[in-house]
């Protein structure tokens, strides 16, 4: 395989630095979130939940570390599903018609364009977590060195193969639909519901079990499954529930992730295969 | 060299029920500057766009050096060099940035690239400009800087789809010198174009084309001289009658009614014809209203072959969304 996706790539990140104020928003808007809406519901939650005790020998979470992994989930959502929104400006103003004219093969926009977006997500979530850390956030608990770097190249994983899921999936609707509102109405279609129905930020165990057949087909319950399991570890208790991850659990939920984002790749690849320009 | 570098033959391209392009079979030689001229809407853009592999060639061949477009897509696709008829420009990439783009989705080697895009900005003059964001550029330097990026691959053809829409005069005329000068340089063009000025400064040879169909060729001259050597425009008080009065004169080849009179063409000097005319009609009793002598151009050639002036519409109506179909 060719190279040119790096030129894609390239482009992105140009873009990604060169827009001071897009640049800025993106990295404080996840670090805002976390200090307002998870500050206030932990300090709600905790003392609701505080009647619970730990069974032995598994630790107890704080709700402030339960849902960072939430968040974490959130950006990464977020990020990769508007992450495809630059084709549509491509197409509309921008330079689509020179790529789709030009020899490099179509997929390589799609991989240009989904590596740039992971790449924005990978900077976003560190700096949440680092972020997190310093407001009082423990994850990683009695971690060596090793541990904790394993636990993040496992949550860069999960983030990753989410991320790329997400953005193939906006690269197709971007590349199908006309126009800007019809897109971003579409994309506030699907976040609320999947960021709802999902594990990110409490148990699911208690839903209806329509609402629960729901979560299971969520991609981001997978991804927030991962996230916790590297990130807090595979026995904890939080918000009155324990959380039991097996390594089968672990490699069922990235299993779903690799699906996901293979099936994304596909349809995006038919997508841009059968571009043309009328 | 006398090859084509293009060839198409049958070309029949549909929207639905609309025949964009309808049977159409020409070449392009090499070294030439060849045209398309035609009103909005005749199939030129649809024909480029076909050339250029953005729209499947539904019906009829293309060849491109040789290279079947439909069986060996790549090998045309880095055989060209397009200037889209809309600005296909990132506004927020520098000028450098934009050819090095181009350069590496093309697979150019890096050192390559360097050499082809200092000698390109100077070519189109943009030297002082590199490091300078596309949205500060105005309209003129844009499409200069498009017609250097579609320069970087150093194609065999360059596909100009409308250069000048929506440009004024003076920076028109400069694109055009820029377009002699590439092709000076030895680059085949491919230009369409709904300008009579344009077609008529720039071409080798032009195609007339209206409705999808090619209506008549050849170069500015043989097309104009076809027409005879002079034109005589004739409004009359009665124009049924004037015809045949007019149509016996000797050195008059053709009398047509168009909407705004009599279009006579002459095989001898109008100069010399004209006061026989005149004395014809006055003696048919038939009152003149207005004569008007010219030479040929291209606006009458137009006229001729189809029946209606090409309209110079203002350039804003010009810009088309891009429409992207799926099929």
């Amino acid at each position: 395989m060719g190279h040119e996706f790096l030129t894609v790539y390239w482009r992105e990140m140009i873009r990604f630095v060169r827009f001071r104020g897009q640049l800025f928003a993106s990295l404080v808007q996840p670090a805002l979130w976390l200090l307002l809406f998870g500050v206030a519901m932990t300090s709600n939650f905790d003392s609701m939940a505080s009647g619970t005790p730990a069974p032995p020998g598994v630790i107890s979470i704080d709700y402030l570390t339960f849902m960072t992994a939430g968040v974490i989930a959130m950006t990464a959502l977020f990020t990769s599903l508007f992450g495809g929104l630059s084709l549509l400006f491509d197409k509309n103003w921008g330079i689509m018609r020179e790529m789709l004219a030009s020899p490099m093969p179509r997929h390589h926009i799609q991989i240009g364009v989904g590596l740039g977006g992971v790449t924005k997500t990978f900077i976003q979530v560190m700096l949440i977590m680092v972020f997190g850390m310093l407001i009082g956030v423990s994850f990683f608990p009695g971690y060596s060195a090793i541990e904790v770097l394993v636990g993040v190249l496992g949550i860069l994983a999960f983030v990753g193969m989410f991320a790329l899921g997400f953005l193939f999936l906006s690269a197709t609707i971007s590349m199908r639909m006309e126009s800007m509102e019809s897109v971003q109405a579409m994309m506030t279609l699907l976040t609320l519901p999947l960021f709802f129905s999902s594990n990110a930020l409490y148990p699911v165990n208690n839903f209806p079990v329509w609402l629960q057949a729901i979560s299971t087909v969520n991609p981001l319950t997978y991804l927030v499954n991962g996230v916790r399991y590297f990130a807090i570890g595979s026995d904890f208790v939080s918000l009155g529930t324990e959380y039991a991850y097996s390594t089968n659990d672990i490699l069922i939920s990235f299993g779903a992730l690799v699906a996901f984002a293979v099936i994304m790749f596909l349809t995006a690849y038919h997508t841009f295969n059968k571009a043309t320009i009328a | 060299m006398s090859e084509n570098v293009v060839e198409v033959r049958g070309l029949v391209h549909r929207f639905g029920d609309l025949t964009a392009v309808d049977d159409i079979s020409f070449d392009v030689r090499r070294g030439e500057i060849f045209s398309f001229l035609g009103p909005n809407g005749a199939g030129k853009s649809t024909t480029i766009n076909v050339l250029t592999t953005l729209l499947p060639c539904q019906a009829g061949t293309v060849t491109v050096c040789g290279h079947d477009i439909r069986k060996e897509t790549s090998a045309v696709k880095s055989r060209i060099g397009i200037v889209f008829q809309d600005m296909v420009l990132d506004r927020d990439l520098t000028v450098w940035e934009t050819l090095e783009f181009h350069g590496r989705i093309y697979s150019m080697p890096k050192t390559l690239r360097a050499g082809r895009i200092d000698e390109l900005l100077k070519l189109v003059d943009l030297e002082g400009k590199r490091g300078e964001r596309v949205k500060n550029l105005s309209g003129g330097m844009k499409r200069r800087l498009e017609i250097a990026r579609g320069l970087m691959t150093r194609p065999e053809i360059l596909y100009l789809d409308e250069p000048t829409i929506g440009l004024d005069p003076q920076t028109r005329l400069r694109i055009w010198d820029y377009i002699k000068n590439v092709n000076r340089e030895g680059t085949t063009i491919f230009l369409t174009t709904h300008y009579m000025d344009e077609a008529d400064q720039l071409s080798d040879r032009i195609h007339i084309i209206d409705h999808g169909r090619l209506i008549a060729s050849g170069t500015p001259e043989t097309l104009k001289s076809d027409l005879g050597t002079d034109m005589v425009y004739l409004v009359t008080g009665d124009d049924d009658a004037t015809e045949p009065l007019v149509s016996a004169i000797e050195g008059v080849r053709s009398v047509k009614q168009t909407t705004k009179g009599l279009e006579l063409i002459l095989d001898e000097e109008g100069g010399k014809l004209l006061p026989r005319i005149i004395h014809a009609i006055e003696d048919g009793g038939v009152d003149i209203e207005s004569v008007m002598l010219k030479r040929p151009s291209l606006d009458d050639v137009f006229v001729h072959h189809t029946g209606r002036e090409v309209r110079d519409e203002p350039a804003h109506t010009n810009i088309k969304q891009q429409r992207f179909r799926r099929h």
